[in-house]
């Protein structure tokens, strides 16, 4: 439990930050909670550790041009308390509460977390179905991407060498207009999700106006369930397009869930994420 | 006189629901542990380890670790042939005992085994070291399962013994053969207690100091018996007892898996006298997952016999105990326990058992809490709702019917033990009230036709507790305890058990004050350090105060005579009461002081005749017998018919301990002990792959409760003295867990009755129901 040698760097300005990750070698510390694990274990042995924890500036949420801005060093916990998110994008505050435990949720980042890209992880299945996207900075410029873009596959994104998680986006839900939920059946020693389903829903005339399903733990990678969100034309289809969720997917199987039952729980928990999302409509 | 006994009787202690003493240090972070302990020139030692279950080591060079900057030294098992064996303290019949070198020498046997030890400056470069160290292993194929182990052709796990059979053993009593021939009917069940791993939050830790001038060696060790250790470690290597030292500092969870001696402790003492500096060796968690001890590891074949009306008439055994690659120190014993307590609570009057003890590639199982008790209990009781099924009789009404009676005791078991005492139906009856058992049911029946999966299940276990005689013990079976007055008036009790977590710091504390009719405050109790505690044997099997608490007691006993007699003397009269921490005369009404007595007893100016000077008594207290706790745990489930998973909706635990020193320490330990066995039901479970792989080699992979997992307990108890010692205590260390785990796989399947669910293996996981509700009960 004692890692290899690395050099260790702590950058106090994203300038000083990106030009020490300029050449692409070295690996960014954005809480910890995976890196750690991974280099005591010896899984992972980095030469050089960039930890961003001093960096100013990156810890933030507010909402601008209709949209939630979140900085890629928010912890959980402040995501999980915050009034705005709550307010403004319920959906994420819900996810947040969901990931390990307090001390997890006190050191944790959200930019983190999507740049390790688990495939367990829970925030990935809320920013799908929040249409989130990443803006992602290097020394000399930078780019944003659609989440599902930004997802490439099992512990694997689009980041280039030398660039960096600056802040995450998410679609703002105003007056309550919009139901949420976020369902996962938790892995029972790690916690991490065997299967996630996180949703949000719109109502009109009687008739299903907006859905976004977003989907973890099933597949190697989080995805949007673009099946179930058109089979959903009304509230009564909700089993039926739940059941649509594994279509096509090749499932994860391991010593906690099987691929057939891990496809069988997505369709449960969606179809309860479903439920929940619709009655909590305003 | 009468109003001093009214006194001390309103200010007794023992009963009373009181707050650790040793928590300050704990909960405010100042406890110290193996790690916390610094020396200078301190090394540190990292280990080696095989990542194959069997392989031959072709070859092994250590010259590039000896090369890195800072490594002091590197040890291999050639270096070590001088070093004795790593003991296995069980003896039973023709068991075939492997050799167990403390660093593999020419072949691995399991995953973890230790190969080379590096000792460097600081841990760090310990652990760079190792890696540098070229192994070339031969794999051979390996097994990992007990059951494969045993079929023709398996690879043996050593090749001195083709069929890995360590030993066989059987046991019967009464007539089990009749018994089933003139059965009514007979059910036969074949049973699980799978492979768990026991998960202290402590990993385990050494520190070895070597003064060669004085030619001694002290050794911390986080263990649950140092004075073991240190008879059997300076056999190891070859020292006299009493230059070895064996120092227990706090111990983070033990739970049986530091009632051992193992490698490391030997090896770090060879480590510190070979280099002259002392070492410090701290177990990782995935070390310790891979080479502590596992526990449980049963597959058991049941058969009961009974009558038309319900009454039971045999039992029948075979178990098949996986033992791992090596004999730790009580492994191939541990079994044995489980067929002395198969009978559980009932009249058995005819049983018959068969153990199979087999080899394989894995890490050696050894005592998990219980120890074989759970195992037995998880056995019995499953047979006994099963026979229920079968009869279609209430599981309760059958218990009722076949318990041993309130006026049978002492009973003699068909396994040859005798039980102390009981009223075995006084705390299921208790439990039965406490859900309102009727109503319950009824409940149930409702809910089982709106479509929901509630379950009721019971669990009736006995356990066999307080070891215990020492004919019976593969060490001694008494304990020991030194309580000294000091010239002040301070109490210390010093006691050869050595708790570390039970409490008994309070306990003993309690006992001591009531006896002395002190403040509490002015008794410590001291324990784990073989340079200052008399010789004792430890804390194990629920021993800590049915045995240790006794010698204090007697201890006790021995001091109050003597200050007796120094209170004649200073009051100057043959009729005097010592009481309330006062020698009072009867006649004149004078009275002395404790303290007082104290310091005249040290002072010496007069001496009581035939007495020494000084307040010091040492007892070491020998139990005629063992005590037998028993109880009843009453579950109700419900399972999730979507998604398998099992929410306990209730927890009802009504255990009888004997007497109850400290209600609040039973509670945590009848709490912390029903933990652990949902962690067997519903969890836990170490798996091997068919490579001897440990699957489950992390907390990541390994599910051990936490506290959002677990549902509120509510725990009563009946109190039936043990007539076995005079404070008429019984032991509660294990009892929760043993209790546990039946009585949450009866609710389960009694929930899943209806689909024609007969048995479940643990661990309950809910990929496993959702199957079975799948499929419509057949699995």
């Amino acid at each position: 439990m004692i890692p290899q040698e690395f050099e260790y760097s702590a950058p106090t300005s994203l300038e000083e930050a990106l030009h020490l990750i300029s050449d692409g070698s070295a690996k960014v510390l954005a809480g910890g909670l995976s890196l750690i694990p991974l280099m005591k274990l010896r899984l992972a042995a980095p030469g050089h550790v960039v930890d961003l924890g001093r960096v100013p500036g990156l810890s933030y949420i507010r909402e601008e041009g209709g949209k939630l801005h979140i900085g890629a060093m928010t912890t959980h916990y402040q995501i999980e308390s915050s009034a705005l998110v709550h307010s403004r994008c319920p959906l994420l505050a819900e996810t947040a509460a969901h990931i390990g435990d307090v001390q997890v949720r006190n050191a944790g980042t959200i930019g983190g977390s999507v740049a390790h890209a688990d495939p367990a992880a829970d925030y990935p299945a809320a920013l799908l179905a929040l249409d989130a996207q990443v803006r992602l900075v290097t020394a000399s410029g930078e780019r944003t991407l659609p989440i599902q873009d930004f997802l490439v596959d099992t512990l694997t994104t689009a980041l280039e060498p030398g660039e960096l998680v600056a802040e995450v986006i998410v679609d703002v839900d105003v007056d309550g207009a919009t139901g949420f939920c976020y369902q996962k059946m938790a892995h029972a020693a790690s916690g991490f999700a065997i299967v996630g389903a996180a949703v949000r829903v719109r109502r009109s005339n009687g008739r299903v106006s907006f859905s976004r399903v977003g989907i973890t733990g099933l597949a190697p990678k989080a995805f949007r369930a673009t099946g179930v969100e058109s089979l959903l034309q009304t509230p009564d289809d909700v089993a039926s397009a739940a059941g649509a969720v594994a279509d096509g997917i090749e499932a994860n199987s391991d010593l906690a869930a099987s691929a057939e039952y891990r496809c069988q729980m997505a369709r449960v928990y969606t179809a309860r994420a479903l439920r929940q999302a619709l009655a909590r409509i305003a | 006189m009468s109003m001093a006994t009214t006194v001390t009787k309103a200010e007794t202690l023992v009963g009373r629901r009181l707050r650790r003493k040793e928590d300050p240090r704990l909960i405010t972070g100042t406890a110290t542990y193996v790690d916390d302990i610094q020396m200078p020139g301190m090394h540190y030692a990292a280990i080696l380890r095989s990542p194959h279950a069997a392989a031959r080591i072709r070859s092994l060079n250590v010259q590039p670790a000896l090369d890195h900057p800072g490594v002091a030294a590197v040890f291999t098992g050639a270096d070590v042939a001088g070093v004795g064996p790593v003991p296995c303290g069980a003896s039973l019949p023709g068991l075939r005992v492997p050799a167990h070198s403390v660093l593999a020498r020419d072949r691995v046997y399991f995953v973890g085994h230790p190969v080379a030890v590096v000792v460097a400056t600081d841990r760090y470069v310990a652990a760079d070291a190792l890696d540098l160290i070229e192994v070339e292993y031969q794999p051979l194929p390996a097994v990992a399962n007990p059951e494969k182990a045993l079929e023709p052709g398996a690879p043996a796990v050593h090749p001195e013994w083709p069929d890995n059979l360590a030993f066989t053993y059987h046991q019967e009593g009464g007539e089990p053969d009749r018994a089933f021939a003139e059965a009514d009917v007979v059910v036969r069940q074949r049973i699980i207690s799978q492979r768990l791993i026991p998960t202290a939050m402590e990993t385990r830790g050494v520190v070895a100091d070597y003064r060669g001038a004085e030619k001694s060696l002290t050794i911390y060790s986080s263990t649950q018996i140092p004075h073991l250790m240190r008879s059997l470690v300076a056999q190891m290597l070859g020292l006299a007892e009493n230059r070895l030292r064996v120092i227990t500092p706090e111990v983070g969870g033990g739970f049986g898996s530091k009632l051992n001696v193992y490698a490391e402790e030997a090896l770090m003492g060879f480590v510190a006298m070979k280099i002259g500096k002392p070492v410090k060796w701290i177990e990782s968690r995935r070390e310790n997952f891979q080479c502590t001890i596992h526990g449980r590891g049963h597959v058991d074949y049941y058969e009961i016999a009974a009558r038309k009306d319900g009454a039971v008439l045999g039992l029948r055994l075979k178990l098949i105990q996986d033992l791992g690659a090596y004999h730790q120190l009580l492994t191939p014993a541990i079994p044995t326990l489980s067929v002395l307590m198969m009978p559980g609570l009932y009249k058995f009057r005819n049983v018959s058992a068969d153990i199979l003890g087999v080899f394989t590639n894995c890490v050696p199982t050894d005592a998990y809490r219980g120890a074989g008790r759970p195992e037995a209990t998880h056995g019995v009781e499953r047979m006994m709702d099963l026979l229920a099924a079968e009869l279609r009789m209430d599981p309760a009404e059958l218990r009722l019917l076949n318990f041993i009676g309130a006026d049978e005791f002492p009973y003699a078991t068909a396994t040859g033990l005798s039980y102390d005492s009981g009223n075995y139906a006084e705390p299921l009856k208790k439990a039965l009230d406490l859900v309102d058992y009727h109503r319950l049911r009824e409940q149930q029946q409702q809910a089982k036709a709106s479509g929901r999966l509630v379950g009721i299940g019971i669990s009736t276990y006995g356990e066999i507790c307080a070891f215990g005689p020492s004919p019976a013990t593969p060490a001694g079976g008494w304990e020991s305890a030194t309580v000294k007055i000091e010239p002040s008036g301070a109490v210390t009790v010093m006691t050869g058990a050595s708790p570390h977590g039970q409490g008994e710091e309070t306990t003993f504390a309690q006992i001591a004050a009531d006896e002395l009719g002190v403040p509490i405050e002015d008794v410590i109790v001291v324990h784990g350090d073989t340079a200052i505690v008399q010789y004792g044997i430890g804390t194990f099997g629920s021993r800590g105060t049915a045995v240790g608490g006794p010698a204090v007691y007697y201890a006790l006993q021995d001091l109050k005579a003597k200050i007796l007699k120094f209170g004649e003397l200073l009051l100057e009269s043959s009729d005097v009461t010592f009481s309330g921490g006062v020698c009072t005369c009867n006649r004149t009404g004078k009275t002395v002081t404790l303290a007082q007595i104290a310091a005249a007893s040290y002072r010496a100016m007069k001496l009581p005749p035939n007495t020494e000077p000084g307040l010091v008594a040492t007892h070491f207290w020998e139990p005629p017998n063992f005590a037998f706790p028993f109880g009843a745990h009453i579950v109700v489930s419900e399972v999730d018919p979507e998604t398998g998973q099992v929410e306990i909706k209730r927890y009802v635990a009504v255990d009888d301990c004997g007497k109850i020193i400290n209600p609040l320490l039973v509670d945590g330990q009848v709490h912390g002990g029903v933990v652990q066995g949902l962690g067997q039901a519903l969890f836990e479970q170490a798996v091997y792959d068919q490579d001897g792989q440990l699957v489950t080699g992390e907390l990541m992979d390994y599910a051990v409760p936490k506290a959002t997992m677990v549902p509120w307990i509510e725990s009563d108890h009946t109190t039936t003295p043990s007539p076995v010692n005079p404070l008429g205590v019984k032991g509660v260390g294990e009892a929760g867990t043993i209790g546990c785990s039946p009585a949450v796989v009866n609710s389960v399947v009694d929930a899943l009755g209806h689909l024609g669910v007969r048995h479940l293996d643990m661990p309950l996981t809910p990929e496993k129901l959702w199957k079975l509700i799948q499929a419509g009960g057949q699995a």
